[in-house]
């Protein structure tokens, strides 16, 4: 995944500082409030949701279970219409395939529309160690890019951000990188989206190669498609004359019938909005309309990986709505950087252990950003059953090893509950020295909890000693 | 009607009052408790940690000591939960684990499911002359989709007055081992709904699980709000004659 996260701390202590950060906080709320409320609203508008969301996760999964042929008819019926495929392994094979593909059109600039893929594999890095120069040209993303900034939201990249930072962003950055913000720039939305459009106007007449995602690819027809609201992603799509678009293997759906469920679910998840306002398909290439070259990288890294795993592949199922983000508690008071990866929230938590692994520190702390409190699954727009695959993910965290001072605590408990004597015995020792136990502890794992909060007081006498001793006196 | 009590661990040992006042209420309701002795825990802490193989034995353990009950209480959503939810899925396929949690669980029920879905009753004839906020858990209201039965009791309890609490369906932040595991983001959520709470004016902060009554009270405690924090089962258990403390 993109160098730009490599080293990053464990999610505890990157939320550390997010959550001391009143700014960023506020911006969250703000936001995530904002959006919450506008799909719980469009969301009750559908007759039958929930068989609507029972249906997307039912083509998904049927998909993913044989996603080996409908990955072939994709590439016969692209290839048919024109297109080249190409299969990427990993992260340095699509690295590889794109900076070829840009280098054989002589161009030395690209634009890009949003595409989570190619953040996945570090792309704008690679193109830039070989000479490329990527411009992004979804709004958000042009606000991270401009601030040398990382993405912090699926949808919303620039999420952490309020008005009046990405005013003074575009004031400090744009001149350098193409035409300049005006002098006059205010913080009213309409004004920065203003600036944003004159500065990538100039951008899509010029650039001659493009670079996108798909948020699906239908295999019986090799149509691609791209939702998105500003409409900037179009001008990408249409204007350059070679397209490459970097695809994740598992954005297929089968039948061009089955992109109608998916139409509905994902624009009201997502935004909140009934239908998105700009959804643009491709099949191939079209003499005299459009690019005249196009170009679909299949990426894998690492996902054939998750759909052998029976609990885990559900997350293969996402489509990137963002929903579980916005109802997260935990995501709410972090924001995307703690998760140190390009998926943030409760579908990174689940999602980035599994295509990278979960040997590195942030990796491992992943699966346990989550309180269970199950938002997540009650909102996704396909079923996935986050917190299952959470507890899954722990479980492979602790078989390879889980930390020492936890596994003495939980092997200690798991003595105690063996056996209810045991169980007992502690209870009435915990009792004895209950005078002992300060409101605050100065050492050990309980320390954080009494910096916040008061420990609860030991009872003189645990239920089971109470039962026994009414039993006795009501001699039963 | 004869109920085997599941108190759970926690219960047990920190908040013996919640299965005292459940025994209570049930037996000034005409029923019967029963505490078989054998239970310790049911293993939810293990299995949210990600430590299966002990989650298992625990499980086992539960089952067996509740094969022959037709109903068991447990005071405690998340634990509920636990076992109706979690437990088929610990045992392989096939199983002798899988085939009796499978027995078992429809028969494990939170209090207000007991009450109200079970006993059919709503008016337990209690007496709690206080201004009460209710919590819904995340486990109580999202895994066993208690709804207002919680509400609907309290309501029934003469002299109270039950306030609305703020964005009630958030995540208090406790999850366990989470507390431990990410104190700042745990505490953060924790002020958050501590700050909704005493904002309500309540006296009393009522939900169905003491795990996170003891991570909201706590919060509560150390703000110096003066709002206590106690289980359903010890509201509904108060009468004039005794009252909670
Ligand atoms: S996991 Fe579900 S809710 Fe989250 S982004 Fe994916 S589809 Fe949307």
């Amino acid at each position: 995944m993109s160098g730009t996260f490599l080293g990053m701390p464990a999610f505890p202590t990157a939320a550390e500082s997010a959550v001391a950060d009143p700014q960023l906080r506020h911006n969250l709320r703000k936001a995530t409030r904002t959006i919450r409320r506008t799909r719980r609203t469009v969301v009750g508008e559908v007759d039958d949701w929930a068989g609507l969301r029972a249906a997307g996760a039912a083509i998904k999964d049927r998909t993913l279970r044989h996603l080996d042929r409908h990955l072939e008819r994709l590439e016969e019926a692209v290839t048919a219409a024109g297109g080249h495929v190409h299969w990427a392994a990993d992260a340095d094979e699509a690295n590889a395939i794109v900076t070829g593909l840009v280098r054989a059109t002589g161009e030395s600039e690209v634009v890009k529309v949003k595409s989570m893929a190619t953040q996945e594999i570090g792309l704008n890095e690679a193109l830039a160690a070989a000479g490329i120069t990527a411009y992004e040209t979804d709004l958000a993303e042009l606000i991270v890019q401009l601030g040398e900034d990382r993405p912090s939201h699926i949808l919303v990249p620039a999420i952490h951000r309020n008005r009046a930072e990405i005013r003074e962003i575009f004031l400090r950055t744009m001149a350098d990188w193409g035409v300049p913000a005006p002098d006059d720039l205010t913080d009213d939305p309409r004004a920065l989206a203003e600036a944003a459009r004159r500065h990538l106007r100039d951008r899509f007449l010029t650039t001659r190669v493009a670079v996108s995602g798909a948020n699906f690819a239908v295999a019986e027809t090799g149509t691609l498609v791209v939702l998105e609201s500003e409409g900037n992603g179009r001008m990408c799509l249409t204007l350059p004359e070679t397209l490459i678009s970097v695809v994740g293997i598992e954005k297929l759906v089968p039948t061009w019938q089955d992109l109608e469920v998916f139409l509905r679910l994902l624009p009201r998840s997502s935004t909140g909005e009934r239908m998105n306002p700009y959804t643009s398909m491709w099949t191939g290439v079209a003499p005299g309309d459009g690019p005249r070259e196009f170009h679909l990288v299949l990426l894998d890294n690492g996902r054939t990986d998750v759909l052998a795993d029976e609990v885990g592949r559900q997350a293969l199922r996402c489509i990137r709505c963002s929903a579980c983000l916005n109802v997260c508690p935990v995501y709410e008071r972090t924001g995307g950087h703690a998760y140190g990866s390009v998926y943030p929230g409760p579908i990174g938590a689940i999602l980035t252990p599994q295509l990278r692994g979960t040997a590195s520190e942030v990796d491992a702390s992943l699966p346990y950003a989550s309180s269970l409190c199950g938002a997540c699954f009650e909102v996704c727009p396909v079923a996935i059953d986050i917190p299952e695959v959470l507890v899954h993910l722990r479980e492979r965290v602790v078989e390879q090893g889980g930390r020492p001072g936890e596994r003495a605590v939980m092997a200690a408990a798991s003595w105690a509950f063996g056996d209810e004597r045991r169980l007992g015995w502690a209870q009435r020792t915990a009792g004895g020295a209950r005078s002992l136990v300060p409101r605050r502890l100065p050492l050990g794992p309980a320390v954080a909890w009494t910096d916040t909060r008061d420990l609860p007081e030991i009872p003189p006498e645990p239920f089971r000693d109470w039962w026994a001793r009414r039993e006795k006196e009501d001699g039963r | 009607m004869r109920i085997a009590l599941f108190i759970t661990c926690v219960n047990d040992t920190l908040f013996p009052r919640t299965g005292q006042a459940v025994v209570r209420l049930l037996e000034r309701l005409g029923h019967e408790a029963v505490f078989p002795t054998e239970q310790t825990c049911c293993g939810q802490m293990h299995f949210n940690t990600g430590y299966r193989r002990d989650a298992q034995k625990l499980a086992v353990r539960f089952v067996r000591t509740f094969a022959d009950h037709d109903v068991v209480l447990a005071p405690s959503g998340s634990c509920a939960a636990m076992i109706r939810d979690n437990y088929a899925r610990l045992g392989r396929t096939g199983s002798r684990l899988e085939r009796a949690a499978a027995e078992v669980a429809p028969r494990v029920l939170d209090l207000s499911e007991l009450l109200v879905d079970v006993l059919g009753v709503t008016d337990v004839g209690a007496y709690f002359p206080h201004r009460v906020a209710y919590h819904p858990t995340c486990h109580g209201m999202r895994l066993l989709g208690l709804g207002d039965r919680p509400t609907r009791l309290l309501r029934a309890v003469r002299g109270l007055e039950l306030v609305e609490l703020a964005d009630a369906e958030e995540c208090c932040g406790f999850g366990g081992t989470f507390a431990v595991k990410n104190p700042d983001v745990s505490a953060a959520m924790g002020w958050d709904k501590a700050r909704n709470v005493a904002a309500t004016g309540a006296e009393v902060l009522c939900a169905v699980d003491n795990s996170c009554l003891m991570h909201i009270g706590g919060t509560l405690r150390r703000q110096r709000s003066g709002v206590r924090v106690m289980h359903l089962a010890e509201i509904l258990a108060s009468t004039e004659k005794e009252p909670a403390r």
